[in-house]
């Protein structure tokens, strides 16, 4: 990483998020729990980061320091130059979670239109961007359904759409798909790719799915439990686009066996997969 | 369709029940002595003895259809109207000083859950003496906020009796207000308070489009409750206070005539039944105007 440091230059856009020794301890019951340590990140702009690790290794940890949802107790954490707070109360990143966290009580518009009303933009401008969000999500005829009356990928769509709202050029994503079946799954994969190159949102994604940080990102993080922390970044270089065949290449199987080797400390039998 | 059916299946057990006690009523009056059955009694001394059974003739328990032909007959004699208009207007007397009572109740229990919600230390301060508060009985309380009221009429500022009346009703209505507001404004998931800190919307916009939506099934039955509860609360205000016009008085003037005119006290007695009914099914039609807000209950 400190490579791209040198080759930016003082002129650059500041990273959407730069870590260095980020750590927290939370106070539990029977002492504390140190959830992560020496977290040291940098997500350039417009860059597709994926976290990827087993249960409890910090991922949704960090994501939510990055989000200000928590306070790191260790470390320097930057988001577009700023402390989290700043960038949170600037509305500089949309988040997204594994549930979607929809209200029950508002249709799909009112979800999507739900920062957009807090942040008081005028009714008429407001319709037409929700109008869009809709759109861009493939739920245009769907707009006036109720959360309970639609399916699980449905309104996770939802959710990634009021994650949208506010143009924001930082989407943080804590395993959005990970409730979801294989095909709706893959399909929000492709969608989720498209969306953030058209964007050009820089994307930190939470996932434990191999082939989705492989298909999805610039760069895998792999991070390891007791204590959290990082332990490989694999670069896929796959470029903008995700064309039909990526799934199927040569490239890309290399690069998710890269990743389980990562994963699991040592290189991995083929024979034993699956 | 699901709530239609739920909705009919409710009317229609309602309906069993009433029928049920009415057939139970005149069962026991049938089949029961008429005089009851007393054990323990001591020869020629009326009233001693402990009655196991209660007794079944006409002024004791007169028959259903007796109470209601008494509702078409003038209330005291002479040109009186007939005893149904009465119960009618001393009843739409009282659901005012109801409706004053839990209006006050709901404003007092809605103030009191946020302050609680808000702040742990308030919870901690305030919710064991709202608990405490409804153990005292109203027969004791209610005289004192009567002659409270008195002294402040008379001191000048004008404090009529129907006011000490709602503010007693109001006592028992803003409980189940402040628990269910309490408890309501409490139940967002984390998940959604997350995404208003993502939002960086503050306690007033959370509360408007968090909290308060999120609540609303837990106030709808909250709001029932004070309904019931400021009647219940109205009816004996009017008793223990003395307060004339209302449907508790009327219960008890009657009550007083009951040896010679058995089947005149139920008259107010259904008023006051059907008050409840009124007062908590208005809250009923709150809670369709809110469905929207209740779609949780079907899903969670
Ligand atoms: N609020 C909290 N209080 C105490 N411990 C926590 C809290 N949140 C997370 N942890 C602990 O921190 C560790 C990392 O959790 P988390 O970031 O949720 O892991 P992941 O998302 O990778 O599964 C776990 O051991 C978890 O028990
Ligand atoms: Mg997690």
């Amino acid at each position: 990483m400190t490579p791209t440091d040198e080759t930016r230059g003082a002129t650059a856009p500041a990273p959407a998020v730069r870590a260095r020794g980020v750590g927290k301890t939370f106070a539990a019951t029977g002492g504390e729990v140190l959830a992560l340590t020496g977290v040291d990140l940098e997500v350039a702009a417009g860059e597709f980061v994926s976290l990827i690790g087993p249960s409890g290794c910090g991922k949704s940890t960090l994501l939510r320091l990055v989000a200000d949802l928590d306070q790191a107790s260790a470390g320097e954490l930057e988001v577009f130059g700023k402390t989290p707070q700043k960038a949170r109360v600037d509305q500089d990143y949309g988040i997204a979670f594994q549930q979607a966290g929809l209200l029950p009580w508002r249709t799909v518009a009112g979800n999507i239109s739900l920062p957009l009303e807090l942040h008081r933009m005028g009714r008429a401008e407001r319709d037409e961007r929700v109008a869009q969000l809709a759109g861009l999500v493939g739920l245009s005829e769907f707009v006036d359904r109720y959360p309970d009356q639609l399916s699980g990928g449905m309104q996770q769509r939802v959710a990634i759409a009021r994650a949208l709202a506010e143009n924001p050029r930082l989407l943080l994503m804590d395993e959005p798909f990970g409730a979801l079946d294989e095909m709706t799954r893959e399909y929000l994969q492709s969608e989720l790719a498209r969306i953030a190159s058209e964007t050009g949102a820089a994307v930190v994604f939470v996932t434990h799915s191999i082939p989705e940080a492989v298909y999805l990102s610039d760069r895998v993080v792999v991070m390891s439990p007791r204590p959290g922390r990082i332990t490989d970044v694999i670069e896929t270089g796959f470029g903008e686009e995700r064309p039909e065949g990526l799934r199927e290449s040569e490239a890309y199987f290399a690069k998710v066996t890269a990743v389980r080797e990562a994963l699991h400390g040592s290189p991995v039998e083929r024979a034993n997969e699956r | 369709m699901r709530s239609r059916s739920r909705r009919t299946s409710t009317v229609v057990w309602g309906v069993i029940g009433v029928l049920a006690v009415a057939g139970l009523w005149e069962l026991y009056k049938f089949l029961g002595p008429a005089e009851g059955v007393v054990v323990g009694a001591t020869e020629g001394q009326t009233g001693s003895g402990v009655m196991i059974l209660p007794r079944t003739h006409d002024r004791a328990m007169p028959h259903l259809w007796d109470m209601f032909a008494r509702l078409f007959q003038s209330t005291s004699g002479g040109d009186s109207p007939i005893l149904l208009v009465s119960v009618v207007q001393a009843a739409l007397l009282t659901l005012g000083f109801a409706a004053v009572g839990w209006l006050i109740g709901v404003a007092v229990g809605a103030v009191l859950g946020l302050l609680m919600q808000r702040w742990r230390l308030v919870e901690w301060g305030v919710l064991p003496w709202v608990v405490v508060s409804q153990t005292v009985p109203l027969i004791a309380f209610a005289p004192v906020v009567n002659a409270i009221g008195n002294q402040i009429d008379r001191s000048g500022t004008p404090w009529p009796q129907w006011f000490s009346v709602a503010l007693i009703a109001s006592y028992l209505a803003f409980f189940p207000v402040a628990v269910g507001a309490l408890r309501g404004l409490g139940a967002p998931d984390r998940i959604h308070l997350d995404l208003m800190r993502s939002y960086a919307a503050g306690y007033w916009p959370t509360l408007l489009r968090l909290r308060l939506p999120a609540a609303v099934p837990y106030l709808l039955p909250a709001l029932r409750l004070a309904a019931a509860n400021a009647v219940v609360g109205a009816v004996v205000a009017e008793v223990s206070i003395g307060m004339r016009g209302g449907i508790g008085r009327m219960l008890i003037q009657l009550a007083g005539q009951g040896s010679s005119d058995p089947a005149a006290p139920w008259g107010p007695t259904f008023g006051s039944i059907a008050l409840g009914l009124v007062a908590a099914g208005s809250v009923a039609i709150l809670g369709l105007v809110l469905s929207n807000y209740r779609r949780g209950e079907a899903t969670a």
